[in-house]
């Protein structure tokens, strides 16, 4: 277990390290001059200066990189171009706002997708099954920003029973939560198909076991073999999914942003790249790898603490 | 596969005999996914006959209209007809999905084999390497790029391979591991069988069908990849009318009609479900094992 915890920890390491390395170099990719083709074309003179200063541009490769990466590990993403204002502290002010959707689209995934497998895998190959098992697939493929344009389109601008735009009043906990309902609805729906079926077939899976025949053969009742022993174990998979699941969610959440007009990780990038703003667009790629990375290390953990078999095996397939 | 042992179906059996695809057409979703899939290729290849107007004509007398007998969807906001605008749009689609999927495919299947294949510390690296790459969700590793190179379409196309190498690469050291550690491998080499024997006879037809299912799987997902590029602005640029454009137009004038978004969605989702409808089927029939390990 602990060789394991190790490997998978210094191979995290590794990786957020050439992650870090690569943006760093990535710059070196933009044809010419790389300052100037930053700001475009109505730039003037003094602000090239400023960005190639600010970047360290003016610098020898190896430098930049050394630069980036020590300042990132001091969680100094330097200060904005145009305010001056550090880029770690507008970040601090959104990344909440993400936490919150991504959090609550994992929770309707959650109490949606489980039910649904649920209720497939005790009643498989009934009409309700198959059905659900298109409805899975078609939530699946769903992209979620066409599922975010038809929420808003018909919950928003149509019926206007949610509100469109925003987070709400500062302070008013309801109108935050009013606000998050359709961009957390868009963003779970491929979720939600996807845990129906996980769950579906891994509980069909345990049911066919060994051990649920024997104590069926003991005449414990359905019920009880059912909550005490199979969805426990059926459910062990899910939970390390729901960790992956939350870093994707995390990235993911942009379109949701960017259509519901919402502040967080996905809008911030989404803004920078449009205000040609480099390093403000670096940072917020570089904190959503960092959270992406972390969130599928945790589930690796949980994953080999629920179920100490596949420790054994390898960690990679 | 009830079809099996009925001498009176011959429909049924001439279709179980085509080559790879056969009995996946015998399922009902895998037939629905499959006529969904052929319906959008004839669309691309049919394209100029099927739409009505010209798919980037403006017409200001005629903007954001409702579905009419002039124009079947309506119009945008700069009055272009959207049945026209969708037609073409479906080019967009698979001419940046073919070359991704082939940028993919043949980049993974040569970082797979040379990792699986030769293993030791070159597997190390290119392990690493993958895992890399997959430190970003799919679409933040695009952005990246594509905000500092430019979103000209041979970068879209670039970005979006890099994104899904990975996956190739890795279905393809499994399948090489797993050949590998067979004692028939052993014994042709003790023979003085040379790699490039042992790729080609042995280790390359059975990576064909995992690979066959993920291109099916995958292309539905680049579609989508790139309509999404396209509607946050960093994709296809306009007036071309990639559906993420259309998307993204659509959502500018979301108040004042709802049909750009409402086709442009369709046209997404039913090709989107076409394709996994199509490649889930195949999977099952093709490889049962994998069932269920790839849903995202």
């Amino acid at each position: 277990m602990l060789l394991y915890l190790f490997k998978r920890l210094g191979m995290t390491v590794l990786v957020l390290f050439i992650v870090m390395v690569f943006l760093s170099i990535l710059v070196q990719f933009v044809p010419g001059d790389a300052a100037r083709s930053l700001l475009g074309p109505r730039a003037t003179e003094d602000q090239v200066l400023k960005i190639r200063s600010l970047m360290d541009l003016d610098k020898p490769v190896y430098i930049q990189v050394a630069h980036f990466v020590w300042n990132t590990l001091h969680g100094n993403f330097g200060n904005d171009f145009w305010t001056g204002r550090p880029i770690s502290s507008y970040i601090r002010d959104v990344i909440g706002h993400t936490a919150a959707l991504a959090f609550s689209s994992l929770g309707l995934a959650v109490l949606l997708g489980i039910p649904l497998g649920v209720y497939s895998a005790t009643h498989p190959n009934s009409w309700l099954d198959r059905i659900l098992a298109v409805i899975s697939i078609s939530f699946i493929t769903l992209p979620s920003y066409v599922a975010g344009l038809f929420l808003l389109l018909v919950f928003a601008v149509r019926l206007r029973w949610l509100p469109a735009m925003g987070v709400g009043e500062p302070g008013n906990g309801v109108d935050y939560l009013r606000h998050l309902i359709l961009p957390s609805v868009a963003l779970a729906i491929t979720w939600i198909g996807y845990l129906a079926r996980l769950v579906r077939t891994s509980l069909l899976e345990v049911l066919n076991t060994n051990y649920v025949r024997v104590a069926q053969a003991f005449g414990l009742r359905d019920r009880v073999i059912f909550y005490k022993y199979a969805l426990k174990n059926a459910l062990i998979p899910t939970v390390a999914v729901l960790g992956v699941g939350l870093g994707s969610l995390m990235g993911g959440a942009m379109f949701a942003e960017v259509i519901f007009s919402r502040p967080g990780m996905g809008s911030f990038i989404y803004n920078a790249i449009n205000a040609r703003n480099f390093p403000m667009v670096r940072a917020g790629v570089l904190v959503i790898a960092f959270m992406f990375v972390a969130a599928n290390l945790i589930a690796d953990f949980v994953y080999g603490w629920l179920d100490p078999r596949i420790q054994l095996g390898e960690t990679r397939g | 596969m009830k079809f099996v042992g009925r001498p009176s179906n011959r429909v049924a059996r001439s279709i179980r005999r085509i080559p790879v695809l056969g009995p996946a057409l015998l399922q009902p979703l895998g037939a629905l996914g499959f006529i969904i899939v052929l319906l959008f290729v004839l669309t691309t290849i049919l394209a100029p006959w099927i739409a009505p107007y010209n798919p980037i004509k403006q017409d200001i007398k005629q903007l954001l209209k409702p579905p009419s007998v002039q124009h079947y969807l309506g119009t945008d906001y700069l009055g272009r007809d959207l049945l026209s605008r969708l037609v073409y749009g479906s080019r967009i689609a698979i001419s940046a999905a073919l070359p991704t999927i082939a940028i993919a495919l043949v980049g993974g299947l040569f970082l797979g084999l040379l990792s699986g294949y030769v293993g030791g510390w070159l597997d190390n690296v290119i392990l690493v390497m993958l895992d890399s790459i997959q430190a970003f969700p799919g679409l933040i590793l695009a952005l990246a790029i594509l905000a500092l190179l430019g979103p000209s379409f041979r970068n879209i196309i670039f970005v979006m391979g890099l994104a899904f190498i990975p996956g190739y690469a890795r279905v393809t050291r499994a399948q090489v591991l797993s050949v590998k550690k067979n004692d028939y491998i052993e014994a042709e080499l003790n023979l003085g069988a040379s790699s490039a024997r042992i790729i080609l006879m042995h280790v390359l037809p059975n990576i064909l069908g995992p690979l066959a299912i993920l291109v099916a799987m995958d292309t539905p997902v680049v579609i989508t990849f790139e309509a999404g590029l396209s509607f946050i602005g960093l994709g296809v640029q306009p007036p071309n009318p990639s559906w993420g454009v259309i998307l993204s137009d659509g959502f500018k004038f979301i108040n004042r009609s709802p049909y750009p978004i409402l086709w442009a969605g369709l046209a997404l989702m039913i090709t989107t479900l076409g394709f996994t409808l199509f490649g889930e089927t195949l999977r099952d029939v093709l490889d049962p094992r994998l069932s269920g390990t790839r849903g995202l």
